[in-house]
């Protein structure tokens, strides 16, 4: 179904996703505008403010290096919206395209990819972004570690082409992809035209949900010291290395960047049951 | 049932040699060796010989399809290798800390299924009410928090309770109690995700199985409302979670690496972790290896497991 | 007459949804006597199924309730019975079935351990007596073997067997009343008659009483006392199955019974048909809620007729009633077509299709050949219809898809005759489908305009924006569509809109042949005679050929021409309409027509009961030599051997029998 005002429509039917879709927005303009709103330079070292609690000058506080957390945790927003949303996209467009071809060509094909997705299902996420990240190295392109984007992006490919499969094999089932096929239409049109416009609203639940997994990866690859490299600010990368001598003198330094990712995950999260929930009333769940 | 046994297993292998395969090559085909790595943090001049002989020394001169054929042959006879960093063989590196890791991930089991089955269920049956709300809010939020952030929020409030757990790994059969209590965090730090997305699913399944004819059917036999959440609501709805929880399991991995890091535990994700910062390809291989057979296991055991929950799987 | 044993006053129920409230019964008063068994009617969405729902206190909490009435048994009103007095009631004194005996059993629990429920609920009976009982029950709804059954699970059993172990499960305290939910729509005709036939004989025998709750007037006919018929949420008539389907006086329930095919009656040219669609109830006409598609509306119909008595023991809502004259409308009879062109269109040989399935669990790795179709032969020629009817497995589905070419026949070919310089562009467009459900046969996400564009637009039938816009314009009229229809979504559309857009697609391609593939089953019954009329004048217009798929006897004897009959993948018999109807060859085609019940009651308490004894065998495990020879009353020794081959019996008659 489609609905004529789908912002208006979705936003009566689901406030709590609404509320979460305005909250990442906000994150996403702190992220786009990062320089205007930033008060201090992220990577700017003031010996003279070191491990500052949070005062008027520095509401979140300064880290060992006397930087600036609120800019830190303004410009990490941009690492993490940025490689999440970028590993997301890359993951489950690959993953769908896999998915739906998977489906509607069924026999050989999807016997073949299936067993190629179980295979990579078998690796636990984080192993597997390791091992690329670690493998592959730095390439960073505006500030984003595109190899690190690659390594979260592949662990997510097999999942949602699992999905995106079993949702693509329900829709082959309809009535409207057999009138296609009698109609002639090519096996390109059917695809585009016929069946993923009618998976999109799994992948855009799935979409949704890896952008959380992705940024919980992201973050835990840079904690562990094989995701963002210093000094880019990432949130992962906050709490790692000294950020844990100071538990006790300076905890700010760990309250805020880890209540960064919290969030905006769990808004990304919400986000996602919402539009489940919104586009699949049935699964009201 | 032994037959199906043999099969699976059988049905593993090709499962198991394409992981070897996939991460041989991201290994091997990537940039960067553990030579360069190894020499350079022993500080120093590094030359061009020197490099060329410790590759020799770790067999990284041969072709890649030779280096894997040595690999396979060393899996099969159960010859490991030696891990390319400390010379020792991985099987005695693994060995030393699967113990306090194999725990853990067993610790977090109980952590989370203690936790998700009756937070998860009475989500279910008080779908809609404050309790369901408070609930999935917890269960969101456990989605949310990073492992390795949520172990240090705990460190950080046991040192202002001053109850810092010990910080020397004593075996479970040694000292429980001090084992008990260094071992609970770090599982409470893994195990609320694992209980989140287990209370998820548990709560869906049965909110989609009270909605079924059967429930209706049970309703007009006029049984009461515990009976038939009871016998015919629970029993159907364990299915689809038994699946979660196995898959879940099968991939604490990923929670075991970032916590130990916390909580400065020498387990197997710690290991893992390092071995990764340092290219030891051998370590890598084999614990990559490792996790895919408890992969391939804990799939097995959640098939028998719907075997036996549901007839319609059994042989006929 | 003695004391109702169950009556309904007035009753209301609502339903809140998140768009406002919605009145699913409004107003519904009947009553139910001991050992009666009295039929609610209506097509879907009528209120019908809920108003039972009410009766066992099982409405969706908290959507649904009970906002006016009375429900008395026994005098004790279950309306306002609290839950726990209520569940006391339920399995003992009242019992229900419902329509999806698929679903309606739990998959995981033995089929003894579901019948025995009831017995130590209500009963305080020990596991050893209700297991006794349990066992007796299943006799006694006619399993063989109960004993065996009881440590049987669900899905290894048939529909027609789960639907029997329902009815066990019902009457497993003697309860005094049995609600039967649509109990065989979902079953096969041969099927459905044994249900009945065993539901009405129980009743007699325990002095049940039976409230039937199904839109089939056929079965009201055959097997209800009384009748209840029920449009848009209020009862609109109601008294004896005699004097309403003798003197039906509301003109929904006369609008009913004319538009349904019959085979009791001469064909007509075309079906009689109610204009329009129910309306939506969450905002539903002012006064008679039948108004908007009445012939007979005057000013007076905007105020709320009121149920009134027009004779004894018949009640109808409605202020004409007077005007309802007992003579039918005479239909046209059907007028004799000029006769199809002699040639065939198309031209099947030995057609085969075979599926490798993977048979069932975990641990076995069997792997099955289903025989979904067994080298079938035959002839459409030009310009005709075809009928092609069978129960569930017979494959008549598949041949509509073989011949679409949606799927490749395993051995056998069929050829179209096209002329020579066709290519295969050409055939492709040459043969169209219209599918079954609406709902699933039109894309969701596009416009009916770019549904219907579509075809168009890839094969270059027309070419640019006017051009094309016109075509649309000018197919959507001839299905009876207005052209600003193009604007809409599908799920804005009703079911008989949908499928119309379903046609004009088809027709944009300006096919030879069509395959209907159970092109009407899905609609209620006043949209499908408005379907089947609509199909059978564009034949007339287009000189199309149909090959129509369906299961429901009546309607293919409207439309068809010629008739083939099929059972588990074979062909059992082929001929002209007329004569199959009136003179079947095959014992299958026989007992598939003395299945069907008709809308008639006089007719049909005169016919007397010849069921099918047994089930359809799996298309897993076909039976050796006559497939049907397992349920056949005249088969014999040589059936089990040899496969009767399909013979010329007269000119154009075909039959596959050993004894015909």
């Amino acid at each position: 179904m489609r609905a004529r005002q789908p912002l208006r429509d979705f936003a009566t039917n689901q406030p709590l996703g609404a509320t979460a879709l305005a909250f990442l927005t906000i994150f996403l303009l702190l992220a786009i505008f990062a320089e205007r709103i930033a008060p201090y330079d992220p990577v700017e070292v003031d010996f003279a403010a070191m491990l500052s609690g949070p005062t008027r000058e520095h509401w979140f506080g300064t880290d060992a290096f006397g930087r600036d957390i609120l800019s830190r945790v303004i410009y990490g927003a941009r690492t993490a919206l940025g490689i999440g949303i970028l590993a997301s996209g890359i993951g489950c467009a690959l993953g769908s395209i896999i998915g739906v071809a998977s489906a509607y060509f069924g026999g050989k094909t999807d016997l073949i990819v299936q067993r190629f997705v179980d295979m990579l299902l078998a690796f636990p996420i984080v192993v597997l972004a390791l091992v690329v990240a670690a493998s592959l190295g730095r390439m960073p392109v505006l500030g984003i570690d595109l190899n690190l984007v690659v390594a979260i992006a592949i662990p997510i490919i097999p999942k949602v082409a699992r999905v995106v499969r079993s949702a693509a094999l329900g829709v082959r089932a309809m009535a409207y992809i057999d009138a296609a096929r009698t109609a002639g239409f090519s096996h390109v049109r059917i695809v585009l035209r016929h069946m993923l416009p009618n998976v999109m609203g799994p992948i855009l639940v799935l979409a949704t949900a890896y952008v959380a997994q992705a940024i919980l990866l992201e973050a835990a690859l840079s904690f562990l010291g094989l995701g963002v490299a210093e000094p880019t600010p990432a949130w992962g990368l906050m709490l790692a290395g000294n950020a844990t001598d100071f538990y006790r003198e300076a905890p700010w330094v760990v309250i805020f960047p880890g209540l960064a990712v919290t969030l905006v995950v769990l808004a990304f999260n919400t986000l996602g049951d919402a539009l489940r929930d919104y586009l699949d009333p049935k699964l009201g769940i | 049932m032994l037959g199906f046994l043999a099969r699976r297993l059988l049905l593993a292998i090709p499962t198991l040699l394409g992981v070897a395969v996939i991460t041989f090559l991201i290994l091997r085909v990537l940039p960067g060796d553990i030579v360069e790595v190894k020499l350079r943090a022993d500080g120093g001049a590094v030359t061009q010989e020197m490099v060329q002989k410790e590759r020799v020394r770790l067999g990284l001169d041969k072709p890649v399809i030779a280096q894997f054929g040595d690999w396979m042959k060393g899996l099969a006879t159960f010859d490991l290798g030696n891990s390319m960093w400390t010379g020792r063989p991985v099987t005695e590196e693994i060995g030393i800390r699967l113990a306090l890791s194999a725990q853990l991930a067993v610790m977090a089991t109980i952590v989370a299924l203690v936790l998700a089955v009756p937070l998860g269920t009475l989500s279910a049956l008080a779908r809609g009410t404050w309790i369901d709300g408070a609930i999935r809010l917890l269960t969101m939020a456990g989605l949310a928090v990073p492992s390795f952030w949520l172990g240090m929020l705990i460190i950080m409030g046991l040192l202002a309770v001053n109850a810092m757990p010990p910080l020397v790994f004593r075996p479970f059969f040694d000292d429980p109690w001090s084992n008990l209590k260094q071992l609970f965090w770090p599982a409470l730090a893994i195990g609320y995700r694992y209980a989140a997305v287990v209370a998820r699913m548990i709560r869906s399944s049965i909110i989609d199985v009270m909605g079924e004819d059967y429930i209706r059917t049970a309703r007009a036999k006029g049984l009461p409302e515990g009976k038939v959440v009871g016998r015919h609501g629970l029993r159907n709805a364990m299915l689809p979670s038994i699946t979660v929880i196995g898959l879940e399991f099968a991939f604490l991995f990923g929670g075991l690496a970032v916590t130990e890091q916390v909580f400065n535990l020498n387990g197997i994700g710690k290991l893992f972790v390092q071995a990764v910062t340092q290219r030891d390809f051998v370590l890598i291989q084999t614990i990559v290896m490792m996790s895919a057979v408890i992969f391939v296991v804990v799939n097995l055991i959640v098939d028998l497991l719907y075997a036996a929950l549901d007839p319609r799987l059994r042989v006929r | 007459m003695t004391a109702p044993l169950l009556d309904v006053r007035d009753l209301h129920v609502e339903f809140r949804t998140k768009r406002g409230s919605v009145k699913a019964v409004d107003g519904l008063s009947y009553q139910v006597r001991p050992g009666e068994i009295v039929a609610l009617v209506g097509e879907s969405g009528c209120g019908k199924s809920v108003s039972s729902l009410a009766l066992m206190g099982l409405l969706t909490k908290p959507a649904g309730r009970i906002t006016k009435g009375e429900i008395l048994f026994e005098g004790v009103d279950l309306a306002r019975l609290p839950e726990h007095e209520m569940r006391k009631r339920r399995g003992r004194d009242i019992a229900m079935i419902f329509q999806e005996p698929m679903t309606s059993l739990n998959p995981v629990l033995p089929i003894g351990l579901q019948l025995a429920e009831p017995l130590l609920q209500h009963r305080g009976a020990t596991v050893a007596e209700a297991r006794r009982r349990s066992a007796e029950l299943l006799a006694m709804v006619g399993m063989t073997d109960p004993e065996r059954r009881l440590d049987q699970y669900p899905h290894q059993l048939s529909g027609g067997m789960r639907q029997r172990v329902m009815i066990a499960m019902g009457l497993a305290c003697d309860p005094k009343l049995l609600i039967a939910d649509e109990p065989t729509t979902a079953l096969d005709v041969t099927i459905q008659a044994q249900i009945l036939e065993l539901l009405t004989s129980l009743s007699r025998q325990l002095n049940l009483a039976v409230i039937l709750i199904t839109h089939n007037l056929g079965v009201v006919a055959r097997y209800a006392d009384r009748v209840n018929v029920m449009y848009a949420a209020r009862q609109v008539e109601g008294g004896t199955a005699e004097r309403i389907f003798a003197n039906p006086r509301h003109p929904y329930t006369r609008g009913l019974l004319a538009a349904v095919p019959r085979l009791d009656r001469p064909r007509n040219a075309a079906l009689a048909t109610i204009d329009g669609a129910p309306p939506n109830l969450a905002n539903p006409p002012q006064g008679c809620r039948f108004g908007p598609r009445c012939a007979h509306r005057t000013e007076t119909c905007e105020t709320d007729p009121v149920l009134a008595e027009v004779e004894p023991d018949h009640l109808a809502r409605c202020w004409h009633v007077d005007a309802m004259s007992n003579d039918q409308e005479p239909a046209p009879p059907a007028s004799v077509r000029s006769g199809p062109q002699r040639e065939p269109i198309l031209t099947a040989n030995g057609l085969s299709r075979h599926y490798a399935v993977k048979n069932g669990g975990v641990f076995s790795r069997r792997h099955g050949i289903v025989r979904a179709v067994e080298s079938v032969s035959f002839d459409i020629m030009a310009g005709e219809t075809l009928g092609l009817v069978g129960e569930s497995g017979s494959g008549k589905s598949t041949i509509g898809r073989l011949l679409a070419g949606l799927e490749e026949p395993t051995a056998g070919h069929f050829s179209i005759a096209l002329g020579d310089q066709a290519d295969a562009t050409a055939r492709r467009r040459a043969v169209q489908v219209i599918f079954q459900d609406p709902t699933t046969a039109l894309n969701p996400r596009m416009l009916v305009g770019e549904i219907i564009a579509e075809p168009i637009r890839v094969h270059r039938l027309a070419i640019g924006k006017i051009a094309i816009d016109a075509r649309v314009a000018s197919l959507l009229t001839s299905v009876g569509l207005r052209a600003d229809m193009v604007e809409r979504y599908p799920h804005e559309l009703s079911g008989g809109q949908r499928q119309r857009v379903g046609i004009a697609r088809a027709l944009a391609l300006e096919p030879r042949f069509i395959v209907c593939d159970e092109a009407v089953s899905a609609l209620d019954v006043s949209i499908q005679g408005q379907i089947v009329n609509l199909l059978e004048a564009l034949q007339r217009e287009l000189g199309l050929t149909y090959l129509f798929i369906a299961h429901d006897l009546a309607v293919v004897r409207h439309i068809a021409d010629r008739v083939a009959v099929l059972y588990l993948g074979r062909l059992m018999e082929l001929g002209p309409r007329d004569a199959v109807f009136a003179n079947p060859s095959h014992p299958y085609t026989r007992a598939l027509l003395d299945a069907v019940p008709v809308p008639d009651p006089v007719a049909e308490r005169a016919r007397g009961t010849r069921t099918l004894k047994g089930e359809i065998p799996s298309p897993l495990k076909p039976p050796a030599g006559c497939v049907f020879h397992t349920r056949c009353p005249i088969a014999k020794e040589a059936c089990k051997q040899s496969i009767p081959p399909l013979r010329e019996t007269a000119p154009g008659r075909f039959v596959a029998c050993l004894e015909a």
